[in-house]
């Protein structure tokens, strides 16, 4: 399976109902795709809506309705629409349940670097500062490790999206949570083994009996 | 209107809800060394990203250039200052200029590299930055309405920062998409009071 694919239905495990939760950009959009059947979840883009749904079919797309990405979305009944104080108030006053963003290095405090490379990469934090500062609950979707580098590492060597740890990390061979004693191995991934995981995870990994087999939303 | 050096509030997210033909006109007449207060530098070709590639801007407070790899370009060349502030912060820094606040309080950009040179307060155990109002010369804001006293209406996620910045600029011009007369939008759907709003573009029919 792509790995994109099992973050994104694992992560979809994580969606509880009649909840309010952010998507970032790229991989965590792909969550949406995989909402298990009978849940009704309020997916909020900050750039001002929540209850936007897929991309209207070609011919049928509105110019003022778009995501966070600036790609075209629909509305679905009940859908709403506001400014960027009131979006930004949802998302840092604890009104939101969850968000799910893209990583580029977890420590083993739990702490999220994901919006630059000092001299490479410089895209600037978007809303990724206050969604990490604000939401209820963090979840972190990325892939495991960068062209065979870990990065699951000991400590950042970026620069730090929000001096508060996530509250999991979804991968594709792992889910992770982190704790005050340190980052602990709760799942991994079908066929893979605790003892692969360890190999690819820089951070010190806490094992507390056996490590189930993520289960994937359909 | 918009002077050569002036500070310019736009509003839009990746060029939605951005007043398209007021930039033309800023390009087309060759404005330069404004600095812009917006959520992003859209894309080349797109929104801001015209006043970009045509080199009229001299400093950039904005949350995200990542889409427009020319802001990125003019960045690392020195030809554009840029001061990247997290979106929810800087809507509320807009906010608070609009309001007559003496700035914001937040836990967002703590501990990171956005806290340099920034006091912090702790509040019942909680460390703040504070964060200072930002105000601008001009607002230039899109809507979907606007009446011909000026109230605006906005459209599904083309509102984003319009609202807030019409609020923070000594003088604020709107390029709605239609302009119909008073009393078409009713006073309940009004987002943005005519009274705060100095100039209409109107769009060619």
């Amino acid at each position: 399976m792509d790995p994109s694919e099992i973050i994104a239905r694992r992560v979809a495990r994580e969606l509880r109902d009649g909840t309010l939760v952010n998507l970032g950009i790229g991989l965590p959009t792909l969550v949406a795709n995989h909402v298990p059947a009978g849940l009704r979840v309020f997916f909020q883009s900050e750039n001002g809506i929540i209850g936007f749904g897929a991309r209207p079919p070609e011919g049928m797309e509105a110019r003022h309705l778009t995501d966070a990405g600036g790609g075209f979305v629909s509305a679905l009944p009940g859908a709403v629409a506001f400014d960027s104080a009131m979006s930004f108030a949802l998302i840092r006053g604890r009104h939101l349940d969850m968000t799910v963003l893209g990583g580029l290095e977890v420590d083993g405090h739990g702490h999220l670097a994901n919006w630059m490379v000092p001299g490479k990469l410089v895209p600037g934090m978007g809303g990724a500062m206050d969604l990490v500062s604000g939401a209820k609950r963090v979840v972190v979707a990325m892939q495991h490790a960068q062209k065979g580098k870990p990065k699951i590492v000991p400590e950042l060597t970026l620069p730090v999206t929000s001096i508060r740890p996530v509250s999991l990390v979804v991968t594709d061979m792992a889910v992770i949570e982190p704790t005050k004693d340190g980052l602990v191995l709760r799942e991994r991934a079908p066929g893979v083994s605790v003892d692969q995981v360890r190999a690819a995870t820089a951070a010190a990994l806490r094992i507390e009996g056996d490590v189930p087999e993520m289960t994937l939303a359909a | 209107m918009v002077a050569d050096g002036a500070s310019v509030m736009i509003g839009g997210f990746m060029g939605v809800g951005t007043p398209e033909r007021i930039i033309d006109a800023l390009v087309a007449r060759g404005a330069k060394g404004l600095t812009i207060i917006a959520n992003d530098t859209a894309r080349p070709g797109v929104g801001i990203g015209k006043l970009i590639t045509a080199g009229a801007v001299a400093r950039v407070m904005t949350s995200h250039i990542g889409t427009n790899p020319e802001t990125q370009k003019c960045m690392i060349a020195g030809e554009i200052a840029v001061e990247l502030v997290p979106q929810g912060t800087l809507a509320e820094r807009v906010r608070a200029g609009g309001c007559g606040l003496g700035g914001v309080l937040t836990r967002t950009g703590v501990g990171t590299p956005v806290e340099e040179g920034k006091r912090t307060i702790d509040i019942d155990g909680r460390t703040y930055l504070v964060e200072m109002p930002i105000e601008a010369d001009v607002a230039l804001i899109a809507a979907r309405s606007a009446d011909y006293s000026g109230n605006l209406a906005y459209a599904l996620t083309a509102r984003n920062f319009n609202p807030l910045m019409a609020m923070a600029a000594t003088l604020v011009i709107a390029e709605p998409d239609e302009i119909v007369p008073v009393g078409v939008i009713p006073p309940d759907s009004v987002h943005t009071p005519g009274v705060l709003v100095d100039h209409l573009v109107s769009r060619p029919h």
